[in-house]
């Protein structure tokens, strides 16, 4: 993989704007790179902070994953039942319209473990992209492909694991791609509210010191996991999609 | 013996009597046959094809493949009916031979035996070189080749092709026709030839079914003494005669 030089760039006039900005303001508006720098540092070698960096991830991904089973398995079973699909479309339609914060209040009335509420959080709001992406995948496999496959009279186990799981795999891999970005800001608001470690209860901790320099650096530990997962599904995606055609247009 | 019997059959789509893509069709063919059926588009001849294949069920009638009805019996005919569709419909996640080994596959033989297998219908077909290439790499020709080999691959003792060489150019159809001949031939397969096409009905077929609206059989011709007594163009003007004067 070739590294672009555009993107270095300008990330780097970011920087220096910030910066220049730092010899203007007082630290508790633009603290200087280096202040933020220290700060990231600790995060990423002191344990404590690790823990609460690695809590976070870990909450993000385990809603994420739960958001997937139930999400999929409700946008494959509308694929199949135009019944279910009738009744079922207008509630996750209705449930994309509930603000995330409604999300937190209504789980902190519900639930009293913290994680569960954090879990639940995440799973209600991610679910309906999952259920849609993987519906719409479902919906787009090719008539042909499903009755050449069926010339053949497969098991169903075999026409799922051979047709439709690699049919909807583009979708899925989307679907965890788009997601991810919106997780990474859901989780930091369900962890505003009574979580007591992980990147949420830092920036809570930070706002409350006025200590930029600290929330910038835990933004950045959430803005790091979100490029490094970003990446990591981009691979799985360039490996397990390798089979379509790219025009020399395209590149 | 016969291999496939529709007897009576009809299929109606919209429920009306006006919706007839089948009515009243009658056909019989016997083990180790090439029979072509010809007729215009729209003349029933896919639905007669998807009847046989079972991904359907008649409105009316009896069908039996194999002694089997293939639409209640779907699992009975498992391994038993191979398939050349119109598009070559590969699996593009899979390269040229896994796409071959598909349909061993879904019978769940062992993964180097589907493989040889595949290879060995790779190089029949003169594809051996390009057995790890995804489809979007290979020309429509070599596409449509695989989708032989796969058909081949399962050993089905019936054969069905809808219009498989109708989107090849001219060359590459012709020659694919007389391989795919030969093929059936040489496995001594029941093979099911369905094409607009008089041309490629009268080089394929041992037997000619004539198709008009909607699908039944007009006419039926046993090509080589039709080929003595008529000709090649007579028999083509006959059954251009029956299909209503518009046909290929």
């Amino acid at each position: 993989m070739r590294l672009r030089k555009e993107p270095i760039i300008s990330g780097l006039a970011l920087i220096g704007l910030w910066q220049l900005a730092s010899y203007f303001f007082p630290p508790f508006l633009f603290p200087s790179v280096a202040a933020i720098g220290k700060e990231l540092l600790a995060i990423l070698t002191q344990g404590e902070l690790v823990v609460g960096a690695l809590a976070t991830s870990a909450r993000i991904l385990g809603g994420m994953a739960g958001a997937f089973v139930v999400g999929g398995a409700i946008g494959l079973w509308m694929g199949r039942s135009a019944g279910f699909e009738r009744y079922i479309h207008p509630l996750l339609i209705f449930n994309q319209g509930i603000p995330a914060l409604s999300w937190v209040v209504i789980s902190i009335i519900w639930f009293k473990s913290t994680e569960f509420r954090i879990w639940f959080i995440i799973l209600m709001t991610t679910l309906p992209a999952f259920a849609f992406q993987i519906h719409d995948s479902y919906r787009a496999i090719s008539k042909d492909l499903i009755e050449m496959s069926m010339s053949f009279r497969p098991s169903k186990w075999d026409l799922v694991r051979t047709l439709i799981w690699p049919s909807v795999l583009p979708g899925i891999m989307t679907a965890w791609k788009v997601n991810l970005g919106n997780v990474s800001r859901v989780v930091v608001v369900a962890e505003l509210v009574g979580a007591g470690i992980g990147v949420g209860y830092e920036l809570l901790q930070r706002q409350q010191l006025f200590d930029m320099a600290g929330a910038i650096a835990w933004t950045l530990v959430l803005v790091l996991f979100v490029v490094v997962s970003q990446g990591f599904v981009t691979m799985l995606e360039s490996h397990f999609l390798r089979y379509r055609p790219t025009s020399e247009r395209q590149r | 013996m016969k291999v496939v019997t529709f007897a009576g059959v009809s299929k109606r789509f919209d429920g009306g009597s006006h919706g007839y893509a089948v009515r009243n069709l009658d056909l019989h063919i016997g083990q180790g046959e090439l029979v072509a059926v010809v007729g215009k588009t729209g003349c029933g001849k896919s639905t007669m094809f998807n009847l046989l294949i079972g991904l359907i069920a008649p409105t009316d009638g009896v069908i039996r493949v194999l002694g089997s009805n293939p639409f209640a019996d779907f699992d009975a005919l498992a391994g038993k009916i191979g398939v050349v569709f119109q598009n070559d419909r590969l699996l593009p996640w899979r390269s040229a031979l896994d796409n071959v080994a598909y349909g061993l596959e879904l019978r769940h033989v062992a993964k180097e035996r589907r493989l040889a297998v595949g290879r060995d219908w790779l190089k029949r077909l003169g594809l051996e070189v390009h057995s790890e290439k995804y489809p979007h790499s290979l020309s429509g020709g070599m596409r449509q080749r695989v989708s032989i080999a796969r058909a081949f691959a399962t050993d089905p003792e019936i054969l069905l092709c809808d219009e498989p060489f109708s989107a090849l150019d001219e060359l590459t159809g012709a020659s694919l026709r007389s391989e795919f001949r030969r093929l059936v031939q040489e496995t001594h397969k029941t093979g099911i030839f369905v094409t607009h096409s008089i041309g490629e009905a009268i080089d394929i077929g041992d037997r000619i079914l004539v198709f008009c609206a909607p699908g039944h059989v007009a006419a039926e011709f046993a090509v080589p003494e039709a080929l003595r007594e008529l000709g090649e163009e007579g028999l083509k003007q006959r059954i251009l005669d029956v299909m209503g004067g518009t046909g290929a």
